[in-house]
Parts: C-alpha cells; sequence; structure tokens
C-alpha cells in the first residue's frame, strides 16, 4: 500500500497567493449556487413578484389604485429584490456556519485574511442580488405588460443597484455575526418585516410629509434610498430625492455597516 | 534546523473569564516528529491548537510554526500547517471530492494537480468508490479519513489533530493511527491532543501532559512511566522451601537494593510478593531469582507491571485523567 506521506511530502512554499484564495472562495460560492439556480430564483423572486402581482395588477384591476400606481411600485420591488437578498445571503448562512456547521472552517485556514473571507462573503452576495434584481426586469414586463428602462437607464440602475447591494450585504453580516444563533429567528422577524415596509418601495418618500414621523423611521432605512434612486431613473415624473442624496446616503450606510460586519466577522471567526 | 513548532510562554485568557485557558506554556517540536498533548476536556489543548493554527489570538507569548509566527503573518502560516478538527467541519454543500479539489484551490494548488492529489489520497485513505458522494452520508469514520485527506491536499509542513480518534470505533481509530504513523515516515510533523493515554502512548515521540493551562511534564512516554517513582512492579509466585516461611521470603525480598517495597498478594493461592520498584521490573527478575535460589525457594511466576501515562497523570495532578 502506498503512504498517505507520499502524497505530503514538504515542498519549499512560495509565499501564498492571495488573490488566488480570494478567487477560489468566490468560485466555490459560485459553483455552489450555480447547481441550485432555479432553487434560488424562486427563493430570491416570488416574494416581490407577488407584490408587483397584488399591488401592480390586481388592485388596478379591480379599481382601488390606478395603472400609474406601478410607476411607483416597480422600481421600489427590483430595489427590494437587490437589497434583501443581498441581505439574506449574508446573514441566515453565517450564523449557520459559526454556530452549528462550522463548514466556513477550512476557508478560515486560507491563505488569505480573515478580512478578505468576509470580504468574499460580500462580493457574492452582491452577484446573488444582481441577479435577482435582473430576473426582476422580464418578469414585470410579464406581470404588469410594460417596462418603463431603456438601456441608457443601465449605467445609473446598476450603479445604485450595486450600492444597495452592498449595503443590504453588509447589513446582513452584521446580523449574521452579532446576534447569537437562538435569537436569529426573532431578530429576523423584527427587523425583516419593518425593513420591508419603511424601505419607501410601495410609496415616495417625499409625499410622507403628512406622516412625519413615518417619514424619519423610512429615512433611517438605507432601503429607501435605493428605491429613491431608481425611482428617479426610471419615473422622473413621481416625486424623489436627489440622486445624489441617495448616494451620499448609501455610501455613508455602506461605511457603517461595512465596518460593523468586518469587525463581527473577524469576533466570530478568530478568538 | 529550525524547529516545526516552537511555543514560548503562551498565554490565552478568553475575555470575561477569571483564569487563564493557557497559562505560560513553553514547548517545541522537532521536524517529522509526533508530539502530543495529553490532558483531560478543558486543560487547554484545543486552545493551544487554536492558537498554533491561527484561530485564537495570543493574549501573550509567542508561537510559530514552520519558521512562521503565527500571529504576525497568518497567512503565510495557513499555508505550511493544516487542521484535522474535532468536529467534522465538511463542506456539507460539495462531495468528498469536491471537498479535496476546494481546499487544494484556496491554497492555490493549479488544477490538473490538485484533481491528480485529490484522486490519490482518496484511493490512500480507501475513499476511492465513495469520492462522489455527499459528505452528509458519510459516518464518523470516513469523516475523518476524509478530514485527513483533505488536510494533506496541500502538502503542509505541520499537521495538527485534535483529538484524532474520539469517536471513532476502534477499527476507524487503529486507520487514524496507521495514517498517523505514515506521516511521521513521510517526514510530516504531527502534534496531536488527546484525552486517551493510549493513543499517546501509542503515537507519540514525546508527550505534554497538560492541565489547567499547563504544563506540567513534557518526555517521551516511556521516560515520563520510567521516571514515576515506586509505579512500576514485579509480582513473583514463590513455593518457599520446607522450613522457610513466607515472611522470611518476603523480607528477604525487600533487602534487595531495587526493592521499595514488598507486600504479599492476598488473592493467589500460594505466596505471591508484589515488589514496588522504580525504573525498569524486567531488571529485577534475575536478582529475585538469585535470592530465591539461594534460599532453595522455587520460582514459579513472574509477572511484569508497566505504570501507564494515566499513573504519570495521577501523580502530577492527584486526579484521575477521566
Amino acid at each position: 500500500m502506498r503512504s498517505v506521506a507520499d502524497a505530503a511530502t514538504p515542498t519549499t512554499p512560495a509565499a501564498p497567493d492571495v488573490g488566488r484564495a480570494f478567487r477560489a472562495l468566490l468560485w466555490r460560492d459560485v459553483f455552489v449556487t450555480g447547481r441550485e439556480l432555479v432553487p434560488f430564483l424562486l427563493q430570491v423572486v416570488l416574494q416581490p413578484v407577488f407584490l408587483l402581482f397584488v399591488f401592480g395588477k390586481v388592485l388596478v384591476e379591480l379599481g382601488f389604485t390606478t395603472s400609474e400606481y406601478s410607476d411607483v411600485l416597480l422600481p421600489g420591488v427590483i430595489a427590494l429584490a437587490a437589497f434583501l437578498t443581498a441581505l439574506q445571503t449574508t446573514a441566515f448562512p453565517l450564523v449557520i456556519d459559526f454556530s452549528f456547521t462550522k463548514e466556513i472552517e477550512d476557508r478560515l485556514l486560507a491563505p488569505l485574511p480573515t478580512h478578505l473571507v468576509a470580504v468574499e462573503k460580500i462580493v457574492f452576495s452582491l452577484l446573488r442580488a444582481l441577479i435577482a434584481a435582473a430576473a426582476m426586469f422580464p418578469i414585470s414586463l410579464w406581470v404588469l405588460g410594460s417596462l418603463p428602462v431603456t438601456w441608457s437607464d443601465v449605467p445609473v440602475l446598476l450603479v445604485f443597484l450595486v450600492l444597495g447591494s452592498l449595503v443590504g450585504a453588509c447589513v446582513g453580516m452584521t446580523i449574521g455575526t452579532f446576534v447569537t444563533p437562538n435569537r436569529i429567528n426573532v431578530v429576523f422577524a423584527v427587523v425583516l418585516t419593518p425593513l420591508l415596509f419603511t424601505g419607501s418601495t410601495q410609496f415616495p418618500w417625499q409625499s410622507l410629509d403628512s406622516l412625519r414621523w413615518f417619514q424619519v423611521v423610512c429615512a433611517v432605512n438605507p432601503l429607501t434610498y435605493v428605491s429613491e434612486a431608481l425611482r428617479s431613473e426610471m419615473a422622473p415624473g413621481v416625486p424623489h430625492l436627489p440622486m445624489w442624496v441617495c448616494a451620499l446616503a448609501l455610501l455613508g450606510f455602506l461605511a457603517v455597516f461595512g465596518a460593523a460586519s468586518l469587525i463581527g466577522f473577524r469576533r466570530r471567526a478568530l478568538d | 534546523m529550525e524547529p516545526a513548532v516552537q511555543v514560548s510562554e503562551l498565554v490565552k485568557r478568553y475575555p470575561g473569564r477569571p483564569t487563564n485557558a493557557v497559562d505560560g506554556i513553553s514547548f517545541t517540536v522537532a521536524r517529522g516528529e509526533v508530539f502530543g498533548l495529553l490532558g483531560p476536556n478543558g486543560a487547554g489543548k484545543t486552545t493551544t491548537i487554536g492558537v498554533l493554527t491561527t484561530r485564537v489570538l495570543p493574549t501573550s507569548g509567542t508561537a510559530s510554526v514552520a519558521g512562521v509566527d503565527v500571529a504576525a503573518d497568518p497567512v503565510t502560516a495557513r499555508s505550511r500547517l493544516s487542521v484535522v478538527p474535532q468536529r467534522p467541519n465538511l463542506d456539507r454543500a460539495l462531495t468528498a471530492r469536491q471537498n479535496l479539489v476546494f481546499h487544494a484551490a484556496y491554497h492555490g494548488i493549479g488544477r490538473a494537480d490538485r484533481n491528480r492529489r485529490a484522486d490519490a489520497l482518496l484511493e490512500q485513505l480507501g475513499l476511492a468508490d465513495r469520492g462522489n458522494d455527499k459528505v452528509d452520508n458519510y459516518s464518523g469514520g470516513l469523516a475523518q479519513r476524509l478530514l485527513i485527506a483533505r488536510a494533506l491536499m496541500h502538502a503542509p509542513q505541520v499537521i495538527f489533530l485534535d483529538e484524532p480518534s474520539t469517536g471513532l470505533d476502534p477499527q476507524a481509530r487503529l486507520f487514524v493511527w496507521d495514517r498517523v504513523r505514515e506521516l511521521r515516515d513521510g517526514g510530516v510533523t504531527v502534534v496531536l491532543t488527546t484525552h486517551d493515554m493510549d493513543e499517546a502512548a501509542a503515537l507519540t515521540d514525546r508527550v505534554g501532559i497538560v492541565d489547567h493551562g499547563r504544563l506540567l511534564a513534557l518526555d517521551t512516554p516511556a521516560a515520563l512511566t520510567r521516571s514515576l517513582p515506586g509505579s512500576a512492579t514485579l509480582d513473583v509466585d514463590v513455593e518457599p522451601a520446607a522450613g522457610d516461611t513466607d515472611d522470611d521470603v518476603l523480607t528477604a525480598l525487600s533487602a534487595l537494593p531495587a526493592a521499595e517495597r514488598v507486600e504479599p498478594v492476598a488473592d493467589a493461592g500460594g505466596l505471591r510478593a508484589r515488589i514496588y520498584l522504580s525504573g525498569d521490573a524486567a531488571a529485577l527478575v534475575g536478582p529475585v531469582a538469585d535470592t530465591l535460589t539461594a534460599r532453595r525457594a522455587r520460582l514459579s511466576g513472574v509477572r511484569i507491571g508497566e505504570p501507564s501515562l494515566e499513573d504519570v497523570f495521577l501523580s502530577l495532578t492527584g486526579r484521575e485523567l477521566r
């Protein structure tokens, strides 16, 4: 019988290639998701599709709202799909990985700095979020029968979807690393539902003047700025925040939650 | 040649804990050595391994693996070491073979090379026909083999095994032991933790006994047990000559220079004397026979009782290991 040590003869290793390790981690996540593309799409797209269908189609057909409402709703729903997908991709798996399966340990022992393992998770969440957002466009065409987007809108939409997804991923990682596993269900219920309804996805933020306290609440939800930015590009006729305000707010959230998520990840990864 | 592992005055205190989990441990492991840390659960073994494998930040002291300071340059250290953890942490989204291939990819090994190594290691660890199984379906023994294969994928210089045979059936345990011996024969340095004295005695070149975060003793298993005062025993069955009494025989045996104490064993049929001594019991067989021959007594039986690492632990701490 050959010996196990034959395959393990120590060699003089060169300095580790950090970039290569990073790409390998990313490839692992893409590989695993790629095998489950259909379940993944169902998971991220169903909720926004029903939102779009009930509020943008059913209520219009029944005469409770006008077809103009879909102009308000569609950008918000696309923002929601991206933001929530990014958030859920970092939050839930990390809680399970760190607390139960420890599957991430092999990647934490890969030859790259620990914070880059966290960055990889955020980049991967961004990829998933962009796919979820992209899937919304043909779906909305199918559900609503029209799509108020031209190719010239794509750069601006992309910038804000990327920014929004990064913030979502960092919020998710912050939750996933700071919340103890026995509380994660409660925290998700307490955090997700308000996020869903205070993100200005179903209404323009500026129209909330008459409901001042709710306007303030919505202003601290990063999703508001993604919705508003998409709305200003896709439905300029609807009242909306200026794009630069949205960009600035999202960059601010990114700095805060980016730092918090890296601190949280490090706390869980290293004792 | 620089040592494979060097630990100096290592201290780890977890926040909010009243005592140090690791409390000033120092040791050196030579290249190609199998080194064991033996101690009860909670002694600080796993924390020490945690520091050496870059997952636990030391409070003070230094530790280096393959010449790399693990706290100052964890990235390079990770490329030179690997870990077989106490609990399986296999990637359950992947098959067994993919676990190996992706591990190698993280470590920058090229595609052709990693595929070849994965196949070779699956073959060597007896997993060739299970390579495409999901690791969810793996038993404890199979998972342990796969963890060892994974640890070898990037050809580490030092491999750390945390409680390598805990929870395994006897057959799987012997399989793991054989693989550890092969690693040593192949020049890989092995550091393992165990609370099993048999494992420490069977596998390690040197063993450190750890309790409450401190290293109490460090030597080869044989030297540790030899150093234990009065714990080796030699039982001799004697048929005294006519006219000689049991007491006189015992007194004569007590007079032997190496014997520390002699007692009759009550449950024996005839006269059985138990001689307590330090050092090698076998060396006393000759003098005992001479003494008995001089009294025209007949020696009808001899049994050597070797002290174990369990006895060493007991004498160092006053407690049983388990």
